[in-house]
């Protein structure tokens, strides 16, 4: 039996799915932009932030309507619980985009303090992470999201390699390096704060196909 | 204080059989709530424990429901003693034509003969207190139970049932003739005498059932699919027949 409700999901869905592509497009132009010196790619993070601030509180309010209108149970309720909470998760991974995009843009202001390499290792962790878990949302597939979380991991030894060399190399050695590698070190931290929400995203998601809570508790992981 | 063991729970009218291998506990001081389409066998379950099936005529039962150690389903049981102990409030409050008094003290001169006065009296004020009507009425007890509003009706009806000291409440949609303030009050009142009482409540309405219980049964064709904590039935069942209840799917 198809029902109204089932009408309403549909299209909270697809707006979960707009915010979804956004936030990973926003990742995408703001390493781009690092990588390429790209300004305009950059700008282009921060302008369409407010874009992604609107659709945020869109689906908030859509969600509140659906519990109040409808009041939804099992499956439905955790969907919609879980769509309240990624849709936070991507609110907040875009605005990690445009503190990216900002600090390239400052750095473009200076010569290059060395050529890239883990950095875009590290953003590419992040956006397969982030690929894979609104993968695992559309698919309903624990499996795939498990395989998410457990990528965290990779996620923080990237980070670690980034900030060793970053200090060791050049912060300890040459105070002049000071501004453009902490530049790079936030830029590190900001990819793994990302990876960290991603993580949320697929714990979420776990909770919402198997009800079961994996957050915080990494045994309910096996 | 009394819970109901059911195991292996079957009964027919006719050649029709209601309910299929039931088997479930209904804990003490806890609100169970019995959800399921129309004709499930919710209310059936519910009118096995005080025996009420057996005005139908051609019902036949088998299986254990123990209460108090007694298997209330054998031809040994003595039904006066059962529904005194195992109450059952209707979805139409169906007061008696008297006054309040007397609908209160009803069940008192027919399960214990030579009450004196002070005692009769005493038994209704701890009765109307409970189901929180004694401020309300106490100047009005010679006054009909007729001209009271549905929701007292409904709460005078708890009371007649709690002045014979009864274990267990049964109760089959006690809200559905009420408005939601009324409702919320007898579900309300539903809290209290969980304190003291084992309550299960049949409803139509789910979002009561998750409001007020601790325990959800969810029957379907006559056989309890699920049974569990209310908590976990509303947000995480494990039968796709529940879920597909719960949220409106089924049919």
């Amino acid at each position: 039996m198809l029902r109204h409700l089932d009408e309403e999901l549909k299209e909270l869905h697809k707006d979960i799915l707009r915010m979804a592509v956004f936030a990973q497009e926003s990742i995408f132009k703001s390493i781009e932009s690092l990588k390429n010196r790209d300004k305009y790619l950059a700008q282009d993070v921060i302008n369409t932030d407010k874009k992604i601030d609107d659709l945020e509180l869109a689906i908030d309010e859509k969600c509140i309507d659906l519990i109040a209108l409808y009041q939804p149970m099992a499956g439905d309720l955790r969907y919609i619980a879980t769509g309240m909470k990624i849709n936070a998760e991507l609110e907040r991974i875009a605005d990690i985009a445009v503190d990216i995009a900002q600090r390239s843009l400052e750095l473009m202001e200076k010569p290059l303090l060395k050529p890239l390499v883990d950095i875009p290792k590290l953003s590419q962790v992040s956006q397969d992470m982030v690929r894979d878990a609104i993968d695992a949302f559309i698919k309903r597939d624990a499996q795939l999201a498990r395989k998410v979380v457990l990528a965290d991991a990779q996620a923080d030894r990237l980070r670690n390699l980034v900030q060793d060399e970053l200090i060791n190399e050049y912060l300890a050695r040459d105070p002049k390096t000071a501004e453009r590698a902490v530049a790079l070190l936030l830029i590190a931290r900001y990819l793994e704060r990302i990876c960290d929400h991603t993580t949320n995203i697929a714990e979420d998601v776990i909770y919402m196909v198997e009800a079961k809570v994996v957050k915080h508790h990494p045994e309910e992981l096996e | 204080m009394a819970d109901i063991k059911v195991d292996n729970l079957n009964l027919w009218y006719g050649d029709f059989q209601a309910l299929i291998n039931v088997k479930a506990h209904f804990g003490e001081r806890k609100i169970t709530a019995m959800i399921g389409p129309s004709g499930c066998g919710k209310s059936t379950l519910l009118r096995v424990f005080n025996r009420m099936n057996d005005l139908i005529e051609g019902v036949r039962v088998k299986g254990e429901v123990v209460i108090d150690a007694e298997n209330i389903v054998s031809d040994k049981t003595d039904l006066v003693q059962l529904r005194k102990k195992v109450g059952m409030v209707f979805q139409r409050p169906n007061p008696f034509p008297l006054s309040i008094y007397e609908n209160i003290v009803f069940g008192q001169k027919v399960h214990s003969e030579g009450l004196n006065r002070a005692k009769l009296d005493e038994i209704v004020e701890d009765s109307l207190k409970s189901v929180l009507l004694w401020d309300e009425l106490k100047d009005k007890l010679k006054k009909s139970a007729l001209s009271l509003s549905l929701e007292q009706k409904q709460r005078l009806c708890v009371a007649r049932l709690i002045a014979v000291r009864p274990e267990i409440l049964l109760m089959d949609e006690p809200c559905s003739t009420l408005d939601p303030q009324a409702t919320s009050r007898i579900e309300e009142l539903m809290r209290e005498l969980k304190n003291n009482y084992t309550i299960i409540i049949v409803t139509h309405n789910m979002q009561q059932a998750a409001r007020v219980s601790d325990d959800t049964g969810f029957m379907l064709l006559g056989e309890l699919v699920e049974f569990g904590k209310t908590q976990d039935i509303f947000t995480s069942p494990k039968d796709k027949r529940t879920e597909d209840y719960i949220t409106g799917r089924y049919g």
